[in-house]
């Protein structure tokens, strides 16, 4: 490809091609403080093509490709590279990767210890833990998040926060503006905009935590608290997992193990303070 | 009424984890993950990876269990076999 580059984010170290310069420069601009080794063999490729080669020119579109490819991805506009190429990191470790149970969660840690945050697009996970890692607490992921079958910890992936809708503004208010992406307008999942994460967070990515709480963010309607049981939070989990059925037994015992080590929760809330407040009367509750 | 034999998985081609009131069972053959719950986890227990028919299965377990009026736990249990051999979990001996 004519543009690439390089990046690691927690455990998986991407190489990232492109036909156009704009999707490269822009995530060399967001992962610029992340840890460069240019020696370590790539553990998931992404490649942004034009749909045609005269696409290059004439209304660019981009084709996400790579190690796996969805056949029924749409193109997106040149003006969302940078968007494609998250999307195609997501896709390749969604699809590809195999080291580590894969939970569809945001992550927070403090001392050595994590609260996972796990829902489908919309509950808010991103933005609870992307308020969180602006307060006393490290970001490990706002995304995705790693269980170690071995060990048990949770492994961060810290990579760009993909702030969405009304989380840009609120987040924009409390951030510099030097952390922030460009603005991407009117995309298939509204606005959004990437908020880099702190540099103590990308500096702590390698560092695992422990799991002690394990909340499932619903936003919107009254403030609720409901616990769920060990078999609820299992099934919730293996719907959540992009990998569980790949890992076969491994994947089986992590999971069984997690949802026995650490308390479960259904957490709603009307707006960000009150989904703050919900997770440290929780987490003050679990070290008890 | 016809009482078919069924043959349970072999213990060791199955991991059973209880999760509160769900049990969940890892098929090591076909690695699929069966979320059950009772009785199916103690029926699977009482048949102890052997061939058998509700009536030895009500037998076994009526040591264990309080158990009612022995024809309609037969039904219930012969019932119960026919689902676990849809999941794969048991199959016509």
């Amino acid at each position: 490809m004519r543009h690439s580059t390089r990046i690691a984010v927690g455990p998986v170290q991407f190489r990232i091609g492109s036909d156009w310069r704009a999707p490269v420069a822009a995530l060399e601009r967001l992962y610029a403080a992340y840890p460069q080794d240019a020696a370590r063999p790539a553990d998931a490729t992404v490649r942004l093509f034009a749909a045609r080669p005269w696409r290059r020119w004439l209304r660019p579109s981009v084709q996400i490709g790579g190690d796996f490819v969805v056949p029924d991805a749409l193109p997106l506009p040149l003006s969302m590279g940078l968007l494609a190429a998250e999307m195609g990191m997501n896709l390749q470790v969604a699809l590809g990767w195999r080291r580590h149970l894969l939970l569809h969660a945001s992550a927070v840690a403090r001392d050595g210890r994590s609260v996972l945050m796990s829902g489908v697009s919309g509950s808010g996970k991103s933005t609870l833990a992307a308020l969180l890692g602006e307060g006393d607490w490290r970001l490990m992921g706002d995304e995705f998040t790693l269980i170690d079958p071995a060990s048990g910890d949770a492994l961060a992936f810290p990579r760009a926060v993909s702030l969405k809708n009304e989380a840009i503004a609120e987040m924009a208010a409390r951030v510099d503006a030097t952390r922030l992406g460009p603005l991407l307008a009117g995309t298939p999942k509204g606005d959004i905009c990437h908020l880099i994460p702190r540099a103590d967070a990308v500096a702590a990515m390698h560092e695992p935590a422990r799991p002690a709480l394990l909340l499932f963010p619903r936003f919107g309607g009254a403030t609720a608290i409901e616990r769920l049981g060990e078999g609820e939070a299992f099934v919730r989990l293996t719907e959540a997992s992009t990998n569980y059925t790949a890992l076969g037994e491994a994947g089986f015992e992590a999971l069984t193990r997690l949802v026995r080590a650490v308390p479960a929760f259904g957490i709603s809330y009307p707006d960000s303070a009150a989904g703050l407040a919900l997770v440290e009367q929780l987490w003050a509750e679990a070290e008890r | 009424m016809a009482d078919p034999v069924y043959r349970a998985a072999p213990v060791e081609a199955l991991r059973v984890e209880r999760l509160g009131e769900l049990t969940a069972i890892f098929d090591r053959r076909s690695m699929q993950t069966h979320l059950v719950v009772s009785p199916l986890p103690e029926i699977l227990e009482a048949m102890s990876g052997e061939a058998c028919n509700a009536a030895l299965l009500a037998a076994r377990l009526a040591a264990s269990f309080d158990l009612p009026d022995a024809a309609e736990t037969r039904a219930i249990l012969g019932e119960r076999l026919r689902e676990l051999a849809s999941l794969g979990l048991v199959e016509p001996a």
